[in-house]
This record gives C-alpha cells, structure tokens and sequence, in this order.
C-alpha cells in the first residue's frame, strides 16, 4: 500500500498532526490548548496558501 | 534578572521523571499515560502515529548517521536522531525490514519529512512529561 499526496494534501496532513502535538504540550489548561492549536493550524493554512501564491506569482 | 532567578533551581530525583519520560520516548504519550494524563496522551499517541504511519506509507527515507562534509554529518546525524526518538515504531519498522532507498519524488520525501517530524514531535512530548513528572506544569 502506497500513499500518493498531493502537495497540498501532504501539507495539510502535516499541519494537523503538528498542531494537536503543539497545542497539548504548550498551554497550561485545556481551552488554551485548545485556542493554541486552532491558532498553529490556521497559521499552517494562512502560510500554504500564502507561500502557494508567492510561488505561483513568482513563477510568472 | 534577580539573584533568586540567578541561582539554581535544584535537580529532580531521577526517580521521579525518568519512567515518565523512557516510557515517553518509547511508546509516544506513554508518559503522560503514566502521569495518569490521558486524554493528552491519547491526542500525542494518535498523533505521533499518524505522522509516523503517514511517512511509511509515503515510502520515506529512514536516515542513516554518515561521515563526510559538515553538511552531510549534520543532515544525517539530526535526521537519525530524529528517527530514533519515535521510540517503538522506529524499532519495530527497522525489526521488521523497513528499508527504503532515498528516491527523487516529493512523496517520498514528505515522507522522509514525516518521519523525523514524527520523531521531533515525541521529543516535545516527552518534555511535556518531564515537565509534568517534576511538578512544573499540571
């Protein structure tokens, strides 16, 4: 069996395990944790996507 | 900075963090487990494996530690360690044959990627252990 991702799916499957992990060992309770890891992977997505575009316009 | 915050904080009884943090290291979120912490554990060793079975499943590239220009020794060394501190995946996937040339491709290597992230993400939470072992954090 063989996993064929896209780009986009291999980094978005990496910014959510990296996030969960993340958010359990920064903050001290469990809305913070919560609220962090939320923040992490929407920061993930907001940097894929913003990188995505800087490359494709770079790209010409 | 204050001379209290100057001075030393003593060391904890290895006792007291040890089993936390080798059982951390080898079954990820084994340690919080232990510290009786175990929705984050159960979160850590999900995880940790979907990084790991992700990598494998990608074919990645485990490293090997080699010799050479600075570059290369720092690259395979780092990559190796962080192989090895997934604690019983690595173990049982190099048991068990695992072995995957480093091929050209961007799905080997995100899986390459995956599997020392997944390893870099075990160390964290075995500092998490510690942390919860010596009393610093709930």
């Amino acid at each position: 069996m063989k996993m064929n991702l896209s780009h986009f799916e291999a980094a978005f499957l990496f910014s959510l395990f990296t996030s969960i992990v993340l958010g359990v060992v920064t903050k001290r309770t469990d809305r913070d944790r919560l609220h962090y890891g939320l923040y992490t992977f929407g920061c993930f997505l907001v940097a894929l996507f913003g990188i995505g575009w800087l490359m494709y316009l770079g790209h010409g | 900075m204050t001379k209290e915050k100057q001075q030393k904080q003593p060391v904890p009884p290895l006792g007291a963090w040890l089993p936390a943090v080798a059982l951390g290291w080898l079954i990820p979120g084994g340690g919080h487990f232990l510290l009786k912490r175990t929705g984050r554990g159960g979160l850590l060793l999900a995880a940790v494996t979907g990084m790991f079975v992700c990598g494998l499943l990608m074919r990645g590239a485990m490293f090997q530690p080699q010799s050479g220009d600075f570059l290369t020794v720092l690259i395979n060394t780092g990559g190796f360690v962080g192989d090895v501190c997934s604690g019983v995946f690595y173990l049982l996937s190099v048991w068990l044959g695992y072995s995957q040339p480093d091929t050209a491709g961007h799905v080997h290597d995100y899986g390459t990627k995956f599997l020392v992230t997944a390893g870099l993400l075990n160390v964290l939470a075995m500092v998490d252990a510690y942390e919860i072992a010596i009393g610093r954090k709930e």
